[in-house]
């Protein structure tokens, strides 16, 4: 499945700058494999060791927290759009 | 304000609603001069620092001239020349666990604007306990977050961001910047959701994250589910919070 997915800025120096790009895979898991293929190293900022996304990254599918879905098995049709989305903290 | 929803009415609402600025920096400068220029009739104002020079290019409620004074200070003398009507509560101080409830506490509004996450979740959690709605918000580089909870009926900040991460924290905007303005959309979109939660009018922020990307030029809403795990809000009854102007007038 071809999804577009937004990424945020302190990610864009793995894509190459790009703020949104087209990634593919049935799941959520599949397709940070495909965007760690397209963009190495990506994975490591979203997962870690154990595979479990990373506590200040949220994912969402069609603006809807993976967390309250499947997770990483959250299944992906044509067309959906995928946010990741770190915690950040600037304020001052 | 001469609209409908507002009147005179309402006017007169704002100058008995009280709202808590926690920080007075990028996102508390232009959340509490639109505040003091709606003319909400008390404002209070958190912050222990002085102001500094790298502090101007976002920190709009200071100058060059209060280069080295107290924020609060700086702050206060801002917003009561902007507006004599509104009174502003100086507090100069760290928030932190030890003195969260008595600060927030009479405030019908939590306006967040401080620059690590620890004191986020002290802000959320506190706010959470003692009922009162919380419009909290950050910045960095390019981009903001927005997220107004109202204790009991939507998603928290803790729902969304449940627990400090262990290893290094999240970058503050003095390490990773901020363009200025980006802090200027943030703080001002705080306002308006603060303005909205004093006047009771309704809202659908609340439940919804908001994502600014100053760099693509996108706005989007993610929505934020209440997590009934949440260590601050998941044993709150889904009842609705108390309203927002149950207070005592003393």
């Amino acid at each position: 499945m071809s999804v577009m997915v937004r990424i945020p800025t302190p990610l864009r120096s793995v894509t190459k700058g790009a703020s949104q790009v087209v990634a593919k895979g049935k799941d959520v898991e599949e397709l940070i494999d495909d965007l760690d293929r397209q963009f190495p190293g990506l994975r490591e900022r979203l997962v870690d060791e154990s595979g479990e996304l990373r506590r200040f990254v949220n994912l969402y599918v069609n603006q809807e927290d993976v967390r309250f879905l499947a997770g990483r098995a959250t299944a992906l049709k044509d067309g959906d759009e995928v946010s990741v989305v770190p915690a950040i903290a600037g304020g001052r | 304000m001469v609209l409908d929803e507002v009147g005179g009415a309402g006017q007169a609402r704002l100058l008995r609603s009280r709202v808590l600025v926690v920080g007075t920096g990028g996102l508390g400068s232009p959340a509490a001069l639109y505040l003091a220029a709606a003319g909400v009739g008390l404002i209070g104002l958190v912050d222990s620092d002085e102001v500094e020079v790298s502090n101007l290019q976002r920190q709009i409620l200071h100058d060059v001239e209060a280069l080295g004074r107290a924020k609060t200070d700086s702050a206060r003398a801002r917003l009561e020349a902007l507006n004599p009507e509104v009174r502003v509560v100086a507090h100069r101080v760290r928030l932190g666990p030890a003195n969260a409830t008595e600060l927030l506490a009479g405030y019908d509004v939590i306006v967040e604007g401080s620059d690590d996450q620890a004191t986020k979740f002290v802000v959320n959690d506190t706010a959470v306990t003692l009922g009162i709605a919380l419009v909290v918000a950050a910045i960095l580089r390019w981009e903001g977050q927005l997220l107004v909870v109202r204790p009991g009926d939507t998603a928290c900040y803790r729902c969304v961001h449940r627990a400090l991460p262990a290893g290094p924290r999240i970058p503050s905007c003095e390490a990773a910047g901020i363009v200025g303005p980006v802090a200027g959309v943030m703080g001002s979109l705080q306002a308006v959701e603060a303005l909205k939660l004093c006047l009771d009018l309704p809202t659908t922020a609340a439940g919804h994250l908001l994502v600014y990307d100053g760099a693509a030029g996108e706005l989007t809403r993610l929505r934020a589910r209440r997590d009934p795990t949440c260590a601050a809000c998941g044993l709150l009854p889904r009842s609705g919070p108390p309203q927002a102007h149950q207070r005592s007038d003393g």
